[in-house]
């Protein structure tokens, strides 16, 4: 049915799945550093964090993409021009990637924030009495909450990133969607191809969808529910 | 930084912001349409009504809206008997494409955003509703559709917003939109941050613009909602 296209179909979901969990690693370092920033007490830290989400959720992933993707080639560029290297190209990895996690840091910087000031601040205080030092906080009080709380709001940004991904074909990375692209022209079945491709994303989406459900599960342990 | 690209391009962008709103004016309409009765199915509690619409939701926003464009833009001319039928001139249209994705695409995210809305109203009202001897009809147009779509305002508005954003896609079927307008004058030019920059600027004013309007929209209809002021 796929022309023996599906080894090259299954290389691209692993490029695709590859590319979303490096994007995640980094947007998970940008969200940790925005929520860090938004509750800093100094105002211009808030300040900055405070544009950086307005600004990146005001925008659409594509214009971004292209921007930093064609204008961090320009800087790039007039940087090794200056230093007398010759012509570098981005890699179009490096460029989606490092990308799509800025985009995706500024949603997690609102779920990192939301669950953080949703833990008492009396635990945080008495954590400190006890003498522990702010990382010591941050690892067994903070964090193991913060997960939890976090999660429903990390797994909705995880699901939307996922499919975000499909746009670095337009940078030309050699993803599920370009190889499909490809398959699709050379057997001239465009329909066969974006449906399975499609349905690669949803077996994964549906696959996180379970995996996440588990992981709030077993974070909710000694979570006390209302019956119903 | 070069100002005068801004002068000479500005025509072009502007007549990409003309292609972006009116792409998400079509997705708009045909979604909220669509939605309001696909809600009330997907609420209901007969599985032969709601599971479809499940089924429909899941599909559309399990995958990414740039493979449901491709597969309707692209995919649909595999198809011979489609090619020489009557409604070829149609689905060979990237405007017509377009507009049916992002329909297909909001009516799917506004779908669940309505239901989820529906279900959480209070049993009292309803009961109070029907021990009024109104029909099920009348309990939908006078009571649960004006009340879970209003309080839908402020999810809605974030998908109006996404789906703003969503229509940049529009450029890879041809269609000049703002940000095809952008990618357009940086080939020209080979200045991203001055192409990309001013397209930025214009999708930021459009989104501050659809946020406005829908803050003044909840304080309008949600204003049983808000808490009380002092005075």
């Amino acid at each position: 049915m796929l022309h023996g296209y599906f080894p090259a179909l299954l290389g691209g979901a692993v490029a695709t799945i590859q590319i979303a969990l490096s994007s995640l690693v980094i947007a998970m370092g940008f969200g940790l550093l925005g929520a860090a920033a938004k509750l800093s007490r100094w105002r211009a830290l808030n300040r900055l964090a405070q544009l950086y989400t307005t600004l990146i959720r005001g925008l659409p992933e594509l214009v971004l993409l292209l921007f930093l993707f064609y204008g961090g080639q320009l800087v790039v560029n007039q940087i090794a021009t200056a230093a007398g290297l010759g012509y570098i190209d981005i890699d179009p990895f490096v460029a989606g990637v490092s990308t799509i996690g800025f985009i995706y840091g500024a949603y997690l910087t609102e779920t990192f924030r939301g669950a953080i000031q949703s833990i008492p601040r009396g635990q945080i205080e008495a954590a400190y009495a006890f003498g522990m030092r702010p990382l010591q906080v941050f690892f067994h009080v903070t964090w193991p909450q913060m997960v939890r709380l976090a999660l429903p709001g990390f797994a909705n940004n995880w699901l939307v990133m996922i499919k975000a991904t499909a746009l670095v074909s337009l940078i030309g990375l050699d993803d599920l969607m370009n190889r499909a692209g490809l398959a699709a022209s050379a057997v001239h079945e465009p329909f066969t191809f974006y449906v399975a491709v499609g349905a690669i994303y949803l077996g994964i989406t549906t696959i996180s969808m379970l995996l996440l459900r588990a992981l709030e599960q077993r974070y909710s342990v000694g979570v006390r529910r209302l019956q119903t | 930084m070069r100002v005068d690209i801004f002068w000479s391009a500005l025509p072009s962008y502007l007549s990409g912001c003309g292609t972006t709103l009116l792409l998400l004016l079509l997705a708009l309409v045909c979604g909220l349409l669509l939605s309001v009765p696909l809600a009330v199915l997907r609420a209901s509690d007969n599985l032969w009504l709601s599971r479809p619409v499940w089924l429909y939701t899941y599909v559309i926003r399990g995958t990414p809206l740039l493979v449901q464009l491709f597969i309707l833009y692209f995919g649909l001319a595999q198809f011979a008997p489609l090619r020489e039928s009557m409604l070829w001139p149609l689905f060979s249209s990237p405007w017509f494409c377009a507009g049916l994705a992002f329909a297909l695409n909001t009516t799917a995210y506004t779908t669940e955003i309505f239901a989820g809305s529906l279900r959480s109203i209070a049993v009292g009202e309803i009961e109070a509703a029907k021990s009024l001897g109104m029909s099920s009809l009348t309990l939908y147009r006078r009571v649960l559709l004006p009340d879970a779509l209003r309080r839908a305002l402020p999810a809605y508005s974030n998908e109006v917003v996404f789906m703003l954003h969503a229509t940049s896609l529009a450029g890879t079927v041809t269609l000049f939109d703002l940000t095809a307008a952008a990618r357009a004058i940086n080939a020209d030019t080979y200045r991203p941050f001055e192409a990309f920059g001013l397209a930025a600027l214009l999708y930021l004013l459009l989104t501050f613009a659809l946020v406005g309007l829908f803050r003044s929209a909840e304080r309008r209809w949600l204003r049983h909602l808000q808490p009380r002021s002092a005075a």
